[in-house]
């Protein structure tokens, strides 16, 4: 590219950023935020607790050093999640269960891990890979079911979440995949050998450290970003997501790219467990962190299906979290941050759709001034 | 009996939508019956007496003609044997013909137009709303339907009606407004004018004319199509053919046009062709290479050019801004894409290309396809498909809803493209446009190909009533051979 051409990309570049779509795209969130705290505010009121006061605890708290770290590990665990329920709204498909996916694939993933003993480097990317596989394959079902015997995914997904329960459930036990500590008498897959522990970043002494995972899911946030965005693949995927006719007539066979949408939102989910069990927990516990499967349908929804959006979403729901815990000391209900959450997603998706509305009659009425505009100059000339 | 006439997006839908309640007005005051109104809905214009028919159908398949009407004026005459005397009356009085227990799914487009206007009066409308009403109807349809209106006119009811087809409009209307740009241009009186000057009046140029002047055919077949035959199960559930052996060859330089009634089969030949479809039996050679088993993406980086029957559907990605919409359908294709990744720059350059060379009116391509007006989401597509030089061109309903500017333009491009050899496959209901652009013309119906025709010497009544089954073989007024064509 000669510096001519670069130059005439940055100045179209710029042309391309309309101030009008810069304030519309920042407008929903805010508006949704507003509202929401709004609306937490009257129902804080209702009850009889001051509201300020519970916001500003919040935020006091959620501000401290060791609640950004652990707000930046639970983050990296929404922002995976939120990212597996993107790929599938990008084109329309609900996988509503990324829940069953990920817990089933940490399963798998965490018992390959405990059973071997092989080098780090070897053996974190063999979790890592099983655990995409484990959750593609059991994304894939519903996949299959949707092409070929055209069963709604969010049905199947749903059935497939209770099966996954029920399935590691029945492994999880002492003699078939799990193992009993006696002392603890807590059943568990196999631990994992201390080689496959996920490098952390240290952050100062008497703090936790943050989990190197999160660099992880910062390449499969830019992963997604380019795959979608940049290449071939992903204009097929938004283009079956848009308009599933206009794509099957451009020439994307829709039902395999239902099935690989549905693959690669498994293998993501897949990815969905991995920080807790290589950074934290290094084994499968029958307690293991549950339901941020759904957690990630929300921030995918706040985020708007675009990794940067879904990165601050996940940010944002852990410090949320963060500052339930606080609240309870302070004599405030926890379940105030649970209506507070509620109630921002349901903001955002009306708001999103007002701001897109208006954007889309916005668009229109100026595309006919404009066009008007064009008409008289040319009569004046002639 | 008003006729509005005017280019493609020169306001005639906004114009209508308004007077319909589904739209305000900024600005301006509109008056029924010497008193002036305010139209928040539809149902004001409906209670002001204000009826629409719209261009596409409103109606429920698996209902009854009666269901169909009384469904949402449930208030009136009940659903009962009241309402069915109520449409019996209507339909007398003005010679309509309905038969209130038939199923809509069985009826044909005219016969459907009918239940439509039905529906309007059966809601005590005195002012009725046509819009383009003729574009789905053959030649002998749209005199019975100029029948009615004529009925209803006498009995003493305001129609208005909008109209692409000039010559429809002259025979009919007692006024007409012409409108260009959001603005009247003029009215006129039909008696005052001619087709001409009407055109003149929408665009301030001349009448274009699709006749093409000198052949162009080869000898060289461009796109073989043998035997081709898609079952397809129906409303019913029955498993019928929808394509019954269909035979063509379309040479190099050729436009081939079929005619037929829309609905018998032409949709599907297209997404036969076009891959869309599996057929069940029958062999599709493009440039000596069997595709019949290639996907839609093969069958078109291979050189067929689709401009689909329904833009919003098959041809745009109506929320996508205007180059996302150059790129959908040629991905694989420079100047989108390099070794499977996007080029955004490339094909942004390439969209500003089109636009201008088709004369696209936006103020850029960063707007969605769907802010732009029908007839420049037409040229864009278009535009892109002539893009990649395509060796057979799919062309159904080019011109549809496409003002008459547009429309001389997107003819001389397929006849310039004719002249280089490309093969053209033309759908139209526009038998003028078939007639006139075409080197030969098949007609299809039910599924068959049942007649052929010179396009020279063939009459848009003699290949309507051959679209209806009337005629079948090689229909020529004088006696002779097919092979002296």
């Amino acid at each position: 590219m000669t510096s001519h051409d670069t130059a005439g990309a940055s100045a179209s570049w710029l042309r391309r950023i309309d101030k009008e779509r810069v304030v519309l795209a920042v407008a929903a969130p805010v508006l949704a935020l507003a509202a929401a705290f709004l609306v937490t505010a009257l129902v804080l009121v209702a009850t009889g607790k001051e509201p300020f006061n519970a916001f500003s605890v919040m935020f006091d708290y959620g501000v401290k050093s060791d609640s950004m770290i652990y707000i930046a590990n639970k983050a990296t665990t929404y922002f995976l999640a939120g990212l597996a329920v993107a790929v599938g709204f990008r084109m329309n498909l609900f996988n509503i269960g990324i829940d069953g996916q990920y817990r089933l694939a940490a399963f798998f993933a965490a018992a390959v891990g405990g059973a071997l003993n092989l080098p780090g480097f070897v053996q974190i990317p063999l979790i890592i890979l099983v655990a995409m596989l484990v959750g593609a394959m059991w994304a894939s079902i519903a996949g299959l079911l949707k092409v070929y015997r055209g069963v709604s995914e969010v049905i199947s997904t749903i059935m497939l979440n209770s099966l996954a329960t029920s399935l590691i459930t029945y492994l999880l036990v002492d003699g078939r995949l799990g193992v009993l500590d006696k002392s603890t008498n807590v059943i568990s897959t196999e631990p994992l050998p201390s080689s496959s522990h996920f490098f952390t970043i240290p952050t100062g002494s008497g703090l936790d450290p943050v989990w190197g995972f999160i660099v992880i899911a910062a390449l499969a946030g830019i992963g997604f970003w380019f795959v979608l965005g940049r290449t071939r693949f992903g204009f097929d995927l938004r283009a079956v997501g848009r308009s599933e006719s206009a794509a099957q007539a451009s020439g994307v066979n829709v039902k395999r790219m239902v099935i690989t949408s549905m693959v690669l939102s498994g293998a993501m989910a897949g990815l969905v467990g991995m920080p807790t069990v290589l950074n934290d927990t290094h084994m499968f516990t029958a307690d293991f962190p549950s339901t941020v499967g759904f957690t990630g349908i929300a921030i995918a929804l706040l985020g708007r299906n675009n990794p940067v959006g879904i990165a601050l979403a996940s940010m944002l729901w852990a410090f949320l979290e963060r500052g339930a815990n606080r609240l309870e000391f302070e004599g405030y209900d926890k379940e105030i941050v649970g209506v507070m959450q509620g109630v921002i997603v349901l903001c955002v998706v009306i708001a999103y759709e007002l701001v897109r509305r208006y954007g889309l009659k916005r668009q229109q009425q100026r595309v006919g001034a404009e066009l008007a505009a064009q008409a008289k100059k040319q009569e004046v000339a002639a | 009996m008003h006729a509005l006439v005017g280019e493609n997006g020169a306001g005639k839908s906004t114009l209508m939508k308004i007077l319909y309640g589904m739209q305000r007005p900024d600005e301006g005051t509109i008056a029924i019956d010497g008193e002036t109104v305010e139209l928040h809905s539809p149902a004001d214009a409906i209670s002001r007496g204000v009826g629409m028919v719209h261009q596409h159908f409103m109606l429920a398949d698996n209902f009854t003609v009666l269901e169909n009407v009384t469904l949402g004026a449930e208030k009136l005459y009940g659903i009962g044997a009241k309402a069915r005397a109520k449409i019996m009356e209507i339909s007398d009085a003005y010679g309509l013909g309905v038969r209130p227990d038939a199923l809509v799914e069985d009826l044909g487009v005219a016969d459907r137009q009918r239940v439509e206007i039905l529906k309007v009066l059966y809601r005590g409308a005195r002012t009725l709303i046509l819009d383009e009403p003729t574009a789905v109807l053959v030649p002998q349809e749209v005199d019975a339907l100029f029948d009615n209106l004529r009925e209803l006119k006498s009995e003493g009811l305001t129609v208005i009606f909008i109209s692409h087809k000039l010559g429809e409009v002259l025979s009919v209307a007692d006024d007409i407004t012409v409108i260009r740009r959001g603005t009247t241009v003029a009215s006129v009186e039909p008696s005052q004018t001619t087709p001409k000057q009407l055109a003149e009046l929408m665009v301030g140029s001349e009448l274009p004319s699709p006749e093409t002047r000198e052949s162009t055919v080869t000898d060289i077949p461009m796109l073989t199509v043998d035997g081709l035959t898609l079952c397809a199960v129906d409303a019913d559930g029955m498993r019928r053919a929808v394509l019954d052996d269909i035979a063509l060859t379309i040479r190099k330089g050729e436009v081939l046009g079929i005619a037929g009634v829309e609905g018998n089969g032409q949709a599907e030949l297209v997404e036969a062709i076009m891959g869309m479809r599996t057929p069940d039996g029958g062999t599709i050679t493009l440039d000596g290479r069997d595709i019949s088993k290639l996907p839609t993406r093969t069958r078109r980086e291979d050189g067929i050019g689709y401009i689909p029957e329904d833009r919003h559907r098959h041809g745009l990605l109506l929320e996508a801004p205007l180059w996302e919409n150059r790129i959908l359908g040629h991905v694989t294709e420079a100047p989108n894409s390099r070794r499977g990744l996007l080029d955004p720059s490339g094909a942004r350059r390439d969209t500003e290309r089109i636009v201008a060379e088709y004369d696209v009116r936006t103020p850029g391509i960063e707007v969605t396809a769907a802010s732009l007006s029908g007839g420049n989401q037409q040229k864009l597509i278009i535009g892109r498909e002539m893009s990649h030089h395509p060796k057979l061109l799919i062309a159904a309903h080019p011109t549809r809803g496409v003002d008459v500017g547009a429309q001389t333009q997107i003819w001389d491009q397929i006849r310039e493209a004719r002249r280089e050899g490309l093969a053209v496959l033309l759908i139209s209901a526009d038998l003028d446009e078939l007639i006139g652009l075409s080197d030969t013309l098949r007609v299809m119906y039910r599924g068959r190909l049942v007649a052929d025709a010179d396009p020279a010497t063939i009459t848009p009544e003699e290949l309507g009533s051959a679209m209806t089954g009337a005629a079948a073989g090689h229909l020529e007024t004088a006696e002779g051979p097919e092979e002296d064509r």
